[in-house]
């Protein structure tokens, strides 16, 4: 799955980015880089974007930008 | 080298949100000042400071997480590095933040660059139960940790006293810690490193390692360095290529993603071993906070409070000190006139006319510095809190429609989204958005929001043509604006845009923050200096021509006669009045008449000026020593000769005839004046494109009007008030009334075509000034000034022909017009937005070029 079906509160750990290049390399970049935990925080008043913590540190991704980042749910 | 002065360039970087620039601020004191990096809009702080005989000039690199080519501010920082070669580099960490802080540390750490790590915010890491070994933590990267609270102060001696140290440690070089990136790549790089070495163009300039793991990475600007740099370029293009494919067939995964994942590994490793973590004391208040200001019904209702405060401060509440701002500039105005050659009764010397028209220009921009000033306070304040973020994240959802970002709502009010706001610091606030694309669409479209100087016309107009529906007709003039922008910012990012890098959207949303007053100020001062630094010079040039635009070629021969024969006839008339045998007719006679003129203008300005009897007693003094006659006349003969009361007819007599005279030379002066414009180059373009702008309702004389209103758009309401002036004078019709006597044929379908070509009108000089400044380039702002041209008179054509064949009225043309651009932009809201393709090699780079040494 991937980690913009990820509800509310739920947390996974990152298996692998299907993103190039500046999408890609950001989200590397933040710290979204294979065997990390994730958790969504809350959605955006309109849904997306989407906060999540990484690492510690609060971010917050677009929902197509989450839909690159696969994980699977723990 | 001499032993003199021994000058160390030290480079500061760190991630965002680490207090680099408190640290910046702290080290160089005042001593510093704000430059733009070349070519782009990225902002360059550099300063100074003296230590052990030493100076150090500090330059802050823009706040990056990563050392990439993807962004700009990335590429500026890396070829900051690459180029100007510091002696040392600060890299400024939030100590409760390490792990993610260290992924840049090691990046620079691989540059091969002496560096000073710079443990910050020290405090906040202890409140949060962070307890750092700072010893091991040295001992483990290779390079010296420092721990500074930036906002106190503390460390920052031991900070400078090792950056000192470091930069002066030229024989044993550093041995940072190297992240080992696994058997298969290292070995890769290893190759490739060899390559490289043997090149000395190479090795000169570049770290071997670095440069391999950036050719690794795949990264779009490293390629392009070895192609400029080196002659075994082809060879070491074709070895990587190899390389890469290998990897990736073996290991399944781009060497990047390896890259980052072990420089996290190695980030989490040292974090276990010198950071100890008692309590776990959350960011519980941050998470508190945006329970509420990121809630779906209490945070857009907190949002909208916080745009709307913002506007009513700094806009509204800005334009009330301009009040108290503007009798300064009116007197450095005066002051300026006072030293250029007097006016003349008609005709005033070019050498008085052009300066002040100059001066008039830079005024204008000055009148706008208290705005700015309150506005950047606020901005200031609204990013260090950290709700920026908060902003972009609650609305980016809608602005991504449009080709537009989160962050784009700030400019679009202060450019006038509620009716009312100014192009300039809408420009301006575009440099939070870091998307590139995204900041090009919204500096393109700010200026079609509903500006102060666009407002008056639509009060004049809607009064005259809609005054049954004033309120919905407002609401349609305030609303059609921001409908008509996100189409055209679609329209830009689909066309001419398409090829602009854009940025993921991924944004850290920082733990809110109190800001502290000297940073918020120091930061507002700053930026409005370099405003004002900026813009002046421009302004100068750009009146000029527009002055001689406006006023060249001049009157032709039989009118100039004309004038000087009206003002003799004037004069005539007066000394006939005053009669033969008045006492005053010898301070009169001759040159005396017009240094009378001057004195009585004087004297009635001043007056204006000064309230209270004291100082009106005072002002009365300083006229009657500078000419007791005149200040007789200009006092209609009622003045005190020691202590008596004293009325003094031949005085009063002049002071009549006088009044008629000074009317006369006022009407004179205007009719010269329209005459000029009529006649100049830009009159002539005026009734040039008459039979073009014929289709959107313009005659001639609007054409003129709204021509000359580029230079200044309030001016559009009076430039029509005086082409429509009053011919026979002296009766005081409202200029509504007048324009419908002088243009019988003017309906309602004429006033909306003009009000939404106003609504479209370009932005004003100082505001094109800043979209250049800002966008870094002429084209840009040369499309800035001309797209809503043609946008505008295509609507006003569609709106004015169109209705016209339809017969529609005033009110229905609004209405069909109103739904017709909502439809219009739905279906652009709907179009699918290209995610960036051909934007993945990092374009936009300006090309990295070496010095040759």
């Amino acid at each position: 799955m991937t980690l913009d079906e990820l509800k509310t509160g739920q947390e996974g750990r990152i298996v692998d980015i299907n993103a190039e290049g500046a999408v890609g390399q950001r989200l590397l970049d933040m710290g979204f880089v294979t065997g990390t935990r994730v958790q969504v925080i809350r959605n955006a008043p309109l849904v997306d974007p989407v906060e999540i913590t990484v690492r510690g540190v609060y971010v917050s991704i677009r929902h197509s930008e989450a839909g690159s980042v696969e994980i699977e749910l723990i | 080298m001499s032993k003199k002065t021994l000058r160390i360039l030290a480079a500061v970087a760190g991630q965002p949100n680490s207090g680099k620039s408190t640290i910046f601020n702290c080290l160089t004191g005042a001593r510093q000042h704000v430059l733009n990096y070349p070519g782009v809009t990225v902002e360059k702080k550099v300063g100074s400071y003296y230590v052990h005989g030493g100076e150090i000039s500090l330059v802050d690199l823009p706040g990056t997480y990563s050392l990439t080519s993807y962004s700009m501010e990335e590429r500026v920082a890396r070829d900051f590095l690459l180029l100007e070669k510091p002696n040392v580099m600060v890299d400024v960490v939030d100590a409760a933040n390490l792990e993610r802080n260290l992924y840049l540390t090691f990046q620079l750490m691989e540059m091969g660059i002496p560096l000073v790590i710079d443990l910050n915010m020290m405090d906040v890491a202890r409140k949060r139960g962070f307890q750092i070994d700072i010893k091991n933590l040295s001992r483990k990267l290779g390079v010296p940790v420092v721990s500074t609270v930036g906002n106190k102060g503390e460390g920052q001696r031991e900070l400078k006293e090792v950056i000192w140290e470091t930069s002066q440690n030229k024989d044993r070089r550093q041995t940072p810690m190297r992240v080992y990136y696994g058997e298969a790549l290292e070995s890769a790089l290893g190759r490739i490193e060899r390559m490289i070495s043997r090149d000395p163009r190479l090795t000169e300039h570049f770290s071997p390692r670095w440069l391999a793991i950036k050719l690794m990475e795949s990264d779009a600007e490293a390629q392009r360095l070895v192609q400029k740099n080196s002659q075994t370029a082809k060879e070491i293009l074709e070895q990587l290529a190899g390389e890469r494919k290998q990897f990736i067939a073996r290991n399944g995964r781009t060497p990047e993603k390896v890259i980052a994942q072990l420089r996290y590994q190695a980030a989490e490793e040292i974090v276990e071993e010198c950071v100890k973590r008692q309590k776990l004391g959350k960011r519980t208040l941050t998470d508190r906070i945006d329970q509420i200001v990121c809630h779906k019904i209490f945070g857009p209702i907190i949002l909208f409070a916080t745009i709307y405060a913002m506007y009513e401060l700094a806009i509204v509440q800005g334009y009330n000190v301009t009040n108290y701002t503007w009798p300064m500039l009116a007197w450095l105005r005066n002051f300026t006139a006072s030293l250029l050659p007097p006016e003349g009764f008609i005709f005033d010397p070019p050498m008085r006319a052009m300066p002040l028209a100059v001066i008039d220009g830079i005024i204008a921009v000055l009148n706008y510095v208290p705005i700015f000033l309150i506005l950047f306070a606020l901005i200031a304040i609204l990013e260090d809190t950290g709700y920026m973020a908060r902003m972009a994240f609650i609305l980016d959802r809608i602005f991504v429609y449009f080709g537009l970002h989160g962050k784009s709502i700030l400019p679009l009010v202060l450019g006038g989204l509620y009716v009312g706001g100014c192009a300039i610091p809408g420009v301006m606030a575009c440099r939070s958005i870091k998307d590139e694309r995204a900041r090009m669409a919204t500096i393109m479209i700010v200026p079609l929001m509903n500006c102060l100087a666009k407002i008056p016309l639509y009060v004049l107009l809607i009064g005259m043509f809609f005054a049954a529906y004033k309120g919905f007709a407002m609401f349609f003039m305030a609303t059609i604006t921001i409908i008509i922008a996100l189409s055209v910012s679609k329209v830009l990012s689909l066309t001419f845009l398409r090829k602009r890098e854009t940025a993921p959207f991924v944004m850290e949303m920082p733990a809110y923050h109190l800001p502290t007053i000297r940073g918020v100020l120091r930061r507002c001062f700053e930026r409005t200096w370099l405003f004002i630094r900026k813009i002046i010079t421009i302004v100068i040039a750009v009146m000029f021509v527009v002055f001689l635009l406006i006023t060249l070629p001049g009157l032709s021969k039989q009118r100039h006669a004309y004038y000087v024969d009206q003002a003799e006839q004037a004069t005539r008339s007066f000394y006939k009045e005053i009669g033969k045998d008045n006492p005053y007719i010898q301070s009169l006679s001759g040159g005396g008449l017009m240094s009378f003129v001057r004195y009585a203008d004087d004297y009635k300005e001043a007056k204006m000026g000064v309230k209270g009897k004291e100082a009106k007693k005072a002002l009365d003094q300083e006229f009657e020593s500078r000419n007791p006659d005149y200040f007789k006349i200009v006092k209609r003969g009622k003045y005190t000769i020691e202590g008596r009361q004293v009325t003094d007819k031949a005085a009063k007599k002049v002071d009549r005839a006088y009044k008629k005279l000074a009317g006369t030379r006022k009407s004179l002066r205007r009719e010269r004046k329209e005459d000029t414009v009529e006649t100049s180059f830009m009159g002539r373009a005026g009734r040039f494109v008459e039979p073009f702008t014929k289709y959107a309702g313009f005659n001639w004389r609007v054409n003129i009007a709204l021509l000359s209103s580029f230079a200044a758009k309030e001016s559009s309401v009076a430039t029509l008030g005086s082409i429509y002036e009053p011919t026979t004078g002296g009766q005081e019709e409202e200029l509504g009334e007048r324009i419908k006597g002088a243009e019988k044929g003017w309906s309602p379908l004429h006033a909306l075509a003009i009000m939404l070509f106003m609504a479209m009108y370009p932005p004003c000089i100082p505001a094109l000034l800043m979209v250049r400044l800002e966008t870094g380039s002429t084209k840009w702002m040369l499309f800035a000034a001309f797209y809503p041209v043609v946008l505008g008179l295509a609507i006003a054509i569609l709106v004015f022909t169109g209705g016209g064949i339809l017969g529609l009225s005033g009110l229905e043309a609004m209405i069909a017009f109103y739904v017709l651009a909502v439809a219009v932009t739905t279906v652009m809201g709907l179009i699918k937005r290209k995610t960036g393709k051909g934007l993945e090699k990092g374009g936009g780079s300006n090309g990295l070029k070496l010095k040759e040494s």
